[in-house]
């Protein structure tokens, strides 16, 4: 039986993005339940698909009733479900931290931007098309255009617009690509080209393997992968930091769209690209891991210093990305999902210092308001991002060291994770006592008078987004048997890729 | 034909890619535009290229490749919206900033100093 709950992740958000823009423009109030009682119905949603795909099967929506690979399929595997559910608990904490600090109110249709966002996210990662990838793609980016400058000011703009031109050119190069692999195999469907990728002629396989390269490009600029990069320092710092807690999915998604193409299409058995995805991106992702950690040191404020741990964290990922292994995707899974929560918890924390200090540069201060609360908060955090014992951080690094020990380059990837970890924390503890610690010594003068300027803030609904995120995290690490346990699911469904080919292809 | 067509989409490809790396919006968004169009057509010749053959097999054969022609057009829309898009987020970054170089310093986020109301804060 074909279950439309399904597309209902796609179809809820982009149902209620419109209905906030046309009903609820005037009012605040009714735009936020709305938004509110949406991305709860999807967490709802998300947690049912996530049980239903539990159970090893692969389930495929024909849109339009269109058998594939004619028709655009979406389908719901085990990495689908676990990639919604993550994105739903994101997405749901973050919007309850917007609406305790007023940020929507600060520009217009914050709500619906948000909720076209969230469709582009589940739609990209329950597609199984690649042309429909890159629409969806489209769809998050241009939401993602709108979030990045709500609010407005002169370096947000500029910030902006560099976002906006490096994604379009990204997704130029992603039509460029589509269109080789198209011209090669005759197919954009995912389980149809990964079965004629198999058979092809012996003079088209270097140009589908300029297509999967080129493919791997923009992936990699959607995962801020060195040298490719660029866009990510900027955008996260001058996004509204509640914003950028939202886009730690971002760079998710193209770690996604990676592990998704290049374990079914041009997976480890694929004779046309072999090991060419993991050989290229093995050594950027420790490069990505070091230029991340050292920039933590380097940061200057604490949004960028924030930024860059996202990057290393990016970096750690996809070392374990590049052994293409069932171990390895284990640990990149884990991994993902751990630095995601722990980004967000930073971002949103960025958010609370600066909106009770004025700044966020790592000077020496007056004392915050809540100053004790915040900074336990931003403890928890750090612990979590530079991957110290007791949180989750910890156990994802362990697992990616276990599964690159095999790989030829393994003595770089470690030396990279753990010297990496250790400037990490020292990054992250010089910020937090310049934030924290020093303003509490003697004889601290407040220039500006930023501080005394800065108008209350609200602390009820904030913090208990923020521990709502860590508390994710501490579920990771309590039940980390029960998750790795799936994510172990998860990574064998994506190497015994005949299940969702034949699924996809009707073959049952 | 083959060859114009490739040796267009190579020229426009080029002539994007330079004006990409002026550095300043508006040759960076013309550039922009030119990548569209070569990719475009691009998208299109991925079908093959062939002259007077319906796309639709109601016909009698041969067809040409409807799928191109119709992923084209998604990308053409695509591509005329996102332009419009950077247009205007060019000129509002450029009237409030007062500069058009994309490149920018590292400078720490604005802070709005005081809760503001709805859209008023800019």
């Amino acid at each position: 039986m074909m279950s439309h709950w399904i597309v209902a992740p796609i179809i809820l958000p982009s149902l209620m993005a419109p209905l906030l823009v046309l009903v609820a423009r005037h009012d605040i109030g009714l735009q936020r339940v709305l938004s509110l009682a949406a991305t709860a119905a999807l967490v709802a949603i998300s947690l049912m698909l996530a049980t239903a795909a539990a159970t090893g099967t692969v389930e495929v929506y024909e849109l339009g009733n269109w058998p594939a690979p004619f028709g655009i399929v979406m389908v719901l595997d085990r990495l689908s479900a676990l990639m919604l559910v993550m994105t739903a608990l994101l997405a749901l904490a973050v919007l309850v931290y917007v609406v305790g600090t007023d940020w929507d109110k600060r520009g217009a249709h914050f709500h619906a931007l948000y909720q076209f966002q969230l469709m582009g996210l589940t739609g990209a990662m329950l597609t199984g098309d690649l042309f429909n990838l890159f629409v969806f793609f489209e769809v998050l980016l241009i939401a993602s255009y709108g979030l990045m400058v709500h609010g407005g000011g002169k370096a947000r703009l500029r910030a902006g617009v560099q976002y906006v031109i490096f994604n379009l050119a990204g997704s130029t190069l992603f039509v460029f690509a589509l269109a080789t692999l198209y011209g090669v195999t005759g197919t954009l469907n995912m389980a149809d080209m990964a079965e004629r990728a198999r058979d092809l002629p012996e003079a088209d396989v270097a140009l589908l393997r300029t297509g999967a390269a080129m493919l791997l490009v923009v992936f990699a600029v959607k995962g801020a992968l060195l040298p490719v990069h660029f866009w990510l320092p900027n955008t996260y710092v001058h996004a509204p930091a509640p914003v950028a807690a939202l886009f730690a999915i971002m760079t998710k998604v193209g770690a996604y769209a990676i592990i998704r193409v290049y374990t079914l299409v041009f997976g480890p058995e694929a004779q046309v690209t072999g090991t060419m995805p993991g050989d290229w991106i093995m050594p950027v992702a420790v490069l990505t891991l070091v230029v991340g950690m050292v920039g933590v040191l380097a940061g200057g404020n604490l949004a960028r210093v924030v930024a860059f741990a996202a990057i290393g964290s990016m970096g750690t990922m996809f070392a374990a990305v590049a052994v293409f292994t069932p171990e390895s995707t284990l640990a990149a899974l884990y991994y993902m999902v751990h630095s995601t929560f722990a980004a967000a918890v930073l971002f949103l924390i960025v958010d609370m210092v600066q909106s009770r200090r004025g700044t966020c540069a790592l000077g020496v201060l007056p004392p915050i308001a809540q100053t004790g609360l915040i900074a336990s908060l931003f403890f928890a955090g750090a612990i979590a991002m530079a991957g110290m014992p007791p949180l989750s951080g910890f156990l994802g690094k362990l697992l990616v060291l276990d599964a690159v020990r095999d790989h030829g380059g393994a003595v770089w990837v470690w030396a990279a994770i753990l010297i990496g970890s250790l400037i990490a924390i020292v990054g992250l503890a010089r910020a937090g006592s310049q934030l924290f610690w020093k303003p509490h010594a003697e004889g601290i003068t407040d220039p500006g008078g930023t501080v005394a300027a800065m108008a209350p803030q609200p602390v009820g609904l904030p913090v208990a987004a923020v521990l709502a995120l860590l508390a994710m995290i501490v579920v990771m690490t309590l039940g980390a048997g029960p998750v790795t346990a799936y994510m172990q699911d998860t990574a064998g469904q994506l190497y015994d890729t005949a299940d969702y080919i034949n699924a996809v292809m009707g073959r049952n | 034909m083959e060859f114009v067509v490739a040796s267009s989409v190579g020229l426009l490809t080029a002539a994007g890619v330079y004006l990409m790396l002026r550095m300043r919006t508006f040759p960076v968004v013309v550039g922009l535009a030119l990548l569209a169009y070569a990719v475009n057509v691009f998208l299109f010749a991925s079908g093959r290229l062939t002259l007077n053959q319906p796309p639709v097999q109601i016909y009698e054969g041969p067809w040409s490749d409807p799928l191109p022609q119709a992923l084209a057009l998604t990308a053409i829309v695509i591509a005329f919206g996102m332009t419009a898009f950077t247009v205007i987020l060019a000129l509002v970054s450029f009237l409030t900033s007062g500069s058009d170089a994309l490149d920018m310093e590292n400078t720490d986020p604005e802070v709005a100093r005081t809760p503001t109301k709805r859209g008023e804060d800019a």
